[in-house]
Parts: C-alpha cells; sequence; structure tokens
C-alpha cells in the first residue's frame, strides 16, 4: 500500500509561545514529511500569533511512561520529603535564607 | 473491582480528567469516539454553507473575514480528529464513514444560504449555539477533548461577533437590508434552537455522558440559556425572533418560548433536509479531488527518504 493510501504519519506539535518559555505540546496532526508538518502545524496552531517556535515530532517516536505503573513508577519521591525547603527548621529572624 | 476502573472512577468523581493511554470502559471510549467525530465532521461540513459566498463577498474586509473564519472552522476539524485519534481510531476511518454517510453532522448545516444575510445569522446564532454547547465541554472529562475544546471557544469568540456585526450593518441599512437581514434571522432562529439536541426526556444517552462528565449541562438547560442570551441581542440589532409564544417568565426568571418543531429536525437527521444531498456531494468530490494531491506529497516525501538513505 503506498503512503498516501496509508494515510500520512501523525506528528506531535509542541509550540514555543515567546522567547524565554519552553515548548509546549499544543495537539497533533499528519504530514506527509517533516517541512510539511511544520507548514501545517503554522497554519493549524498558530493562525493567531500563539508561537515563534515550532517543533514536530513524529508519533512513533515519542516513548512514554506507562499508565500502569504511574503509582509504582513515581514512588521514589513520595518517602523524600527533604528534598523540599519547607522540610527544614530556621530560627525565628532568619533572613534571605 | 479491577484497578483500571476503580482508578477511572476515581478520577472521574475527583473531577480530574482521563487522559489517551488510561484505562477506559469501552462504552466511554465509543461514546466519546461518536461525539468527538461527530463534531468534527460538522466543523467541516460547516464549511460549506458559508463557504460558498466567499467569492461573492460584498467587500474586501468582509471577504477577509469570511476567509478566515472558514479557514478557522477547518482548523477546528483538525483539531477534533486529533483528539478523536488519540482514542485509537484512524482519521482516515473517521472520514469514510462521514462520506458513506454511516457518521453524522450537525443538522444545521443542510439548511441553504441564499442571501449574504444569511452569513451573518449563521456567525450569531449557529455559532453563538455552539460556544454555549462548547463552553462547559471545555471542562469534558476526557482530557484532549477538553484541550481542544479551549483552542475552539477562543476562536468561536470573534466568529459570532463578526455575524453580529454584520446583521447590525444590514439592519441599519437599506430597508431592503434590514427585510434581509430579519429574513435571515427569521430562518435560522428554530434550526438553531435544535442544535442543542432533543429535549432532555427524549435524549436516552444524556443523563449517562452527564455521570462521565462528559457533557455537564442538560440540552434543555443550554437551550434556554441561549434563548435567554439572544432576546436582548436581537432587541439591540432592531429584530425580532419569529416566535409569537416569547415571553418573560417572572417566576422562572427566563424567557418562555414557543414549541420546536421536532418532526423537521428528525427529518433532517433522516437526510430529508433541503441540502442533505448537497453537503455530501461536495465533501466527497473535494476528497476525491484531493487525491492527487495527497499522492504527490507522499511520493515527494518517500523520494526524499531514499535520499536521505542512500546518502
Ligand atoms: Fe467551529
Ligand atoms: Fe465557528
Amino acid at each position: 500500500m503506498s503512503e498516501a493510501e496509508r494515510g500520512w504519519p501523525l506528528w506531535e506539535v509542541f509550540v514555543r509561545p515567546r522567547r524565554g518559555l519552553a515548548h509546549t505540546h499544543a495537539g497533533s496532526l499528519h504530514a506527509p514529511d517533516a517541512e510539511l508538518a511544520l507548514r501545517n502545524a503554522r497554519d493549524l496552531f498558530t493562525r493567531r500569533g500563539e508561537g515563534v517556535s515550532i517543533w514536530v515530532v513524529p508519533a512513533a517516536a515519542v516513548s512514554a511512561s506507562s499508565p500502569d505503573e504511574r503509582d509504582p513508577f513515581f514512588r521514589p519521591a513520595a518517602d523524600k520529603p527533604y528534598r523540599h525547603p519547607t522540610f527544614y527548621e530556621v530560627p525565628e529572624g532568619v533572613r534571605h535564607l | 473491582m479491577e484497578p483500571g476502573r476503580e482508578r477511572f472512577e476515581r478520577t472521574i468523581a475527583a473531577d480530574e480528567r482521563i487522559e489517551p493511554r488510561d484505562w477506559m470502559p469501552d462504552a466511554y471510549r465509543a461514546t466519546l469516539v461518536r461525539q468527538i467525530a461527530q463534531h468534527a465532521h460538522s466543523e467541516i461540513i460547516g464549511m460549506q454553507p458559508e463557504g460558498s459566498w466567499i467569492t461573492r463577498a460584498p467587500s474586501l474586509r468582509r471577504k477577509a473575514i469570511l476567509i478566515a473564519k472558514v479557514q478557522d472552522e477547518a482548523g477546528h476539524g483538525l483539531y477534533l480528529y486529533g483528539a478523536a485519534e488519540t482514542l485509537g481510531v484512524d482519521r482516515d476511518e473517521l472520514l469514510d464513514k462521514l462520506h458513506s454517510g454511516r457518521h453524522k453532522y450537525s443538522s444545521i448545516f443542510n439548511y441553504p444560504t441564499p442571501t449574504w444575510a444569511d452569513v451573518g445569522a449563521i456567525g450569531w446564532l449557529v455559532d453563538g449555539a455552539a460556544i454555549t454547547n462548547q463552553v462547559p465541554l471545555c471542562r469534558c472529562s476526557y482530557g484532549p477533548y477538553a484541550r481542544a475544546m479551549v483552542r475552539i471557544c477562543k476562536e468561536e469568540s470573534f466568529h459570532q461577533r463578526q455575524g453580529y456585526e454584520l446583521l447590525l450593518t444590514l439592519s441599519r441599512g437599506t430597508p431592503e437590508q434590514h427585510a434581509m437581514a430579519q429574513d435571515a434571522v427569521d430562518r435560522w432562529w428554530w434550526p438553531s434552537l435544535m442544535m442543542f439536541g432533543p429535549p432532555d426526556d427524549a435524549s436516552p444517552r444524556s443523563a449517562r455522558s452527564m455521570a462521565w462528565k462528559i457533557k455537564r449541562h442538560s440540552n434543555d438547560e443550554l437551550r434556554q440559556r441561549f434563548v435567554d442570551i439572544c432576546v436582548d441581542q436581537a432587541a439591540a440589532l432592531g429584530l425580532t425572533l419569529p416566535d409569537p409564544d416569547l415571553r418573560w417568565n417572572e417566576e422562572r426568571g427566563h424567557w418562555d418560548f414557543g414549541a420546536i418543531d421536532w418532526d423537521e429536525f428528525h427529518a433532517v437527521l433522516r437526510g430529508e433536509g433541503p441540502c442533505n444531498e448537497e453537503r455530501l456531494t461536495r465533501r466527497r468530490r473535494a476528497h476525491d479531488e484531493g487525491a492527487w494531491v495527497r499522492e504527490a506529497a507522499a511520493a515527494y516525501a518517500d523520494k526524499r527518504a531514499g535520499v536521505g538513505a542512500a546518502a
């Protein structure tokens, strides 16, 4: 089956709204290649100046953590309150700490 | 209870969002696919009634606005197909179902647009009804759908305002222009009220969608909200709404309105509306006539990939 019959691959689109901000996920779209994915992403997600930079990534190239293992996967963080500044006691009156 | 279902129910109860890779009941998935696909199809078919006026817009300003609006509707369709695909369906498969008539789209788009004032009435009433329906969907329990709706709602407010401004201009124009505006409102008012779907007691799937927090308000509740909003807006336009039973109900704190012709609604839904055939035929033709573009783009991508591999 040709690419056209199969349908164009899916791309995930990330948009940087302003200089100084990170790219964030905006959505996905179909396109035959990266160049057209970028053009389509511009027309689809930045019609009102919502971005100054776009990344497109083939959806098939994204690896994700499993939702089923969500709790055990993130558990190592749960019992380490000493990673937060609020864990520590500071005497009254001490400033800039 | 299996852990997946338990987590699903806990997430819904806590008013948090379900995301694509989470476990979800098959019926929840199927309901969303049907609703999101129908919504996407409506955006795409919805380009036609107004699109036919692009070449005949009365000024360059109006023409540019209309092109931007119709382009937005194409974008809305694409956001929604994207949201549907996160549920494991394929966009091509959904388009097939639209083209073969197995999927529905909103029956409002099966009405004709014989005059320029129709572009205004669609913006004010049809986009207005859509906004009333869609704002609560921004809090829908399925994350990708809710996020698509946030983008869509931001864009819809321009659609409604340009329509309102267009009607206001006509209403304040010559007597002929005023009459044209009134005629368009007379034709679009009742079909717009039908956009909220059958009355609550005839809407069997509503309760389940509300329990799943896909839907947040009942059809009748949203319809009432829309009527209440429109009455003052119509007065400010200097136009009337074609309903002799429209009157303020002090006790309810809402406007009472006349009976909706549900036979008409069901007939249009069955395919007997004035433009069902025309809309689908045109959609199929556009798809077929675009085949060479899809093929050429894919062939170019293949060729470039080959060059990359050889280098
Ligand atoms: Fe739209
Ligand atoms: Fe719209």
